[in-house]
């Protein structure tokens, strides 16, 4: 792509500008809007953020409070004006009544929740557990990874259903779920990273200074860990979103009073046939666009953070 | 050769040499288990430092001179080990030592620079931080109070402006930068002793040469011993109070710094100083020890030293033991007398047939 040639001669960058002290952080920012789509997904991402957290007040109607919603209003048009409320159903409403914009932005609520939760939940869980097994290495290390490579190795929508299956529907029980699907990529990534970074010169250099292992491990090797850990979180976002969205879609996922972006397209299914698209249509819309802008992000934090691709 | 400036008699004279060494090694051995067999890498290391005293430690890669230095600071994992011998400082033997205890005085009471400065210190970790890191794992001083020290040391390692310093990135500095950093960090908890492993090999000249002054400068000033490990014998040479040449695991000869180079015994160690880009004359073709270093699994039975020997004899498959070198028939004999007269390290040399050597490499020395 072009916007990685442009990114290259970042490596030229003056080494010691004694000047100012930059920190490696606004380095990576600024490496990381040197990309228009990365930009593009940003913006949105950002919007989309800000939408979900003060929806509230951004909606004219609570689409999980049942006394807010008329039965009477049910598969209106977008553009139509409300009977008893006054105000315009801008995207038009599902079966149940519901002013189809406000459902949306509540069920980004949910959707963004349950991604960003899960990600940063099993991101958490698979890097101690990665870094365990780098660290412990022998026995303790093969009993990881092979709990990992099955994990890896199971159809994750499958080992999803099963659980919560088990388990029953609620948010809670879809971010417990999609943990338990995910923290092996972590896990796996951060073991990989962990055993390279603990055989540099600079850990034998804190060993000579001193410090003491735990230490060493935590607060030396981890940050080094942490780039591509960063970007599987970025993306795995993402797929926890797409992953809920199909949960929900398939009736396993949240409870059906409180519909996240995957409930509202299947609810909305059964009426593509009717000619009432908009139903399915606008929560797909909002999906997709959610989910192109976390990957744009990630794809350019990957870029950014690749040491291969910077010098 | 660089002219040798360090003096001698201002340090010696300071500290009586029968005092209790600050170091003594006792036939160290360090053993690489592999697939391929066991690897003596050092076999059967023994000096003595004194306090104040730098030692040079001298040999071609792979002779064992870094392991060395990683064996005193307890610093070999598997499949290396320390399979016997003593490391004994200021008394205690840290070959025996628990992990914890040793721990405790890594950093604190000796210290370790290493040779890359670009890989020592932590890339994504700023100055500040990789320094208080090092004072807190020994002390329990203040933040504000640390900083300060973390400034003075930094500046007593000739580091302009460094309480900006400390707010930068390790890639935000240059190479020669790096490694006085990295020093500063050695200093910061005022070690009794430094193991420096090749500190300026990967520097330029010039660099190379203002840090061997602030080190001279720094022993001088703090009495801290230091073991210079380095494979250049000009560096050395201005530096080191005592030299150790190593081969193969061994040191094969050791003595004060004039009395090796100016009256090398050992064949090893002529062709070492002769094989000096700087010995050579011009027009003729640089001089070289013919052969390579052996293969530590498959060692010859006595000298290892005995296949690139041109002395080598029927004798030299015996194993020669570390003895007293003979001054008979030196060039310069009113010199080498001076020098085993004086207190000091004893000139020694694991050779059944030392000697000077043959006219060429002795011209150069």
């Amino acid at each position: 792509m072009n916007q990685r040639s442009t990114a290259t001669p970042v490596a030229a960058r003056p080494p010691a500008d004694p000047g100012k002290v930059q920190s490696i952080w606004s380095q990576i920012a600024h490496d990381f809007l040197r990309s228009k789509p990365a930009i593009f997904g940003l913006v949105i991402l950002l919007i989309v953020v800000l939408m979900a957290l003060f929806a509230p007040y951004l909606t004219p109607q609570n689409p999980y409070d049942l006394m807010q919603l008329d039965v009477l209003d049910s598969r209106l048009e977008p553009g139509s004006q409300s009977m008893e409320h006054g105000y315009t159903y801008w995207l038009g409403t599902d079966g149940q009544g519901r002013d189809l914009y406000s459902a949306i932005v509540y069920g980004l609520r949910i959707s963004l929740l349950v991604g960003v939760g899960s990600a940063a939940i099993a991101a958490v869980v698979g890097t101690v557990v990665g870094l365990i097994a780098a660290y412990a290495g022998g026995k303790v290390d093969a009993l990881i990874m092979r709990v990992v490579d099955l994990l890896l190795s199971f159809p994750t929508i499958l080992m999803a259903l099963m659980i919560l299956a088990y388990m029953g529907k609620g948010i809670g029980n879809v971010i417990l779920t999609l943990v338990l699907v995910e923290w092996a990529y972590y896990a796996r990534t951060a073991r990989g990273q962990a055993l390279v970074e603990t055989r540099r010169e600079y850990v034998d250099a804190a060993r000579g200074q001193g410090i003491a292992q735990w230490r060493i491990l935590l607060g030396h090797i981890l940050p080094n860990c942490l780039p591509p850990l960063l970007v599987i979180a970025a993306l795995q976002v993402a797929r926890a979103i797409t992953l809920e969205a199909t949960l929900s879609f398939l009736g396993l996922g949240v409870p059906i009073t409180e519909p996240s972006l995957g409930l509202l397209i299947s609810n909305g299914y059964q009426y593509l046939l009717s000619n009432e698209y908009w139903i399915s249509f606008f929560p797909g819309v909002a999906l997709l666009l959610t989910i192109v802008a976390i990957n744009l992000v990630g794809d350019q934090l990957r870029d950014v953070l690749n040491p291969r691709l910077q010098k | 050769m660089k002219p040798r400036t360090m003096s001698h008699d201002s340090v010696s004279s300071a500290v009586p040499t029968q005092a209790a060494p600050v170091l003594e090694v006792k036939d160290l051995h360090t053993q690489f288990d592999t697939r391929a067999g066991r690897l003596p890498v050092v076999n059967g290391v023994g000096f003595r430092l004194e306090k104040g005293k730098v030692l040079g430690l001298v040999g071609e890669s792979g002779s064992g001179k870094s392991v060395t230095g990683f064996s005193i600071m307890g610093l070999i994992d598997a499949p290396g080990r320390i399979a016997s011998g003593e490391v004994l400082f200021q008394g205690q033997d840290l070959a025996r030592m628990d992990q914890r205890a040793l721990r405790s005085l890594r950093g604190n009471r000796m210290a370790m620079i290493f040779q890359d400065p670009m890989a020592t210190l932590n890339p994504v970790l700023r100055i500040d931080v990789q320094m208080l890191e090092t004072i807190r794992a020994h002390s329990k001083m203040g933040k504000a109070e640390a900083l300060v020290h973390c400034r003075q040391t930094l500046a007593r390692m000739g580091i302009p402006s460094p309480a900006e310093r400390l707010k930068a990135y390790p890639h935000q500095l240059s190479g020669g930068m790096r490694q006085r950093v990295a020093i500063a960090i050695a200093l910061l908890n005022d070690p009794e002793l430094i193991i420096a492993d090749e500190p300026t090999t990967a520097l330029d000249v010039t660099i190379q040469a203002q840090i061997l002054s602030e080190m001279q400068q720094l022993v001088r000033e703090t009495g801290t011993s230091m073991i210079w490990i380095s494979h250049d014998l000009s560096v050395v040479a201005g530096l080191a109070d005592d030299i150790a040449v190593m081969y193969a695991g061994r040191i094969v000869e050791h003595g004060s710094v004039d009395a090796v180079l100016d009256n090398p015994q050992h064949p090893y160690t002529q062709g070492l100083i002769g094989s000096l880009p700087s010995a050579n004359q011009r027009q003729r073709r640089l001089q070289q020890i013919s052969g390579m270093a052996p293969n530590l699994l498959d060692l010859p039975p006595g000298c290892a030293f005995a296949p690139r020997c041109p002395r080598a004899q029927p004798r030299c498959a015996q194993p020669p033991a570390l003895v007293p070198a003979v001054d008979a028939g030196v060039a310069t004999p009113h010199a080498t007398a001076q020098i085993n007269a004086a207190p000091g390290t004893l000139h020694t040399v694991r050779c059944f047939f030392p000697g000077p050597a043959p006219d060429l490499s002795r011209s150069a020395a």
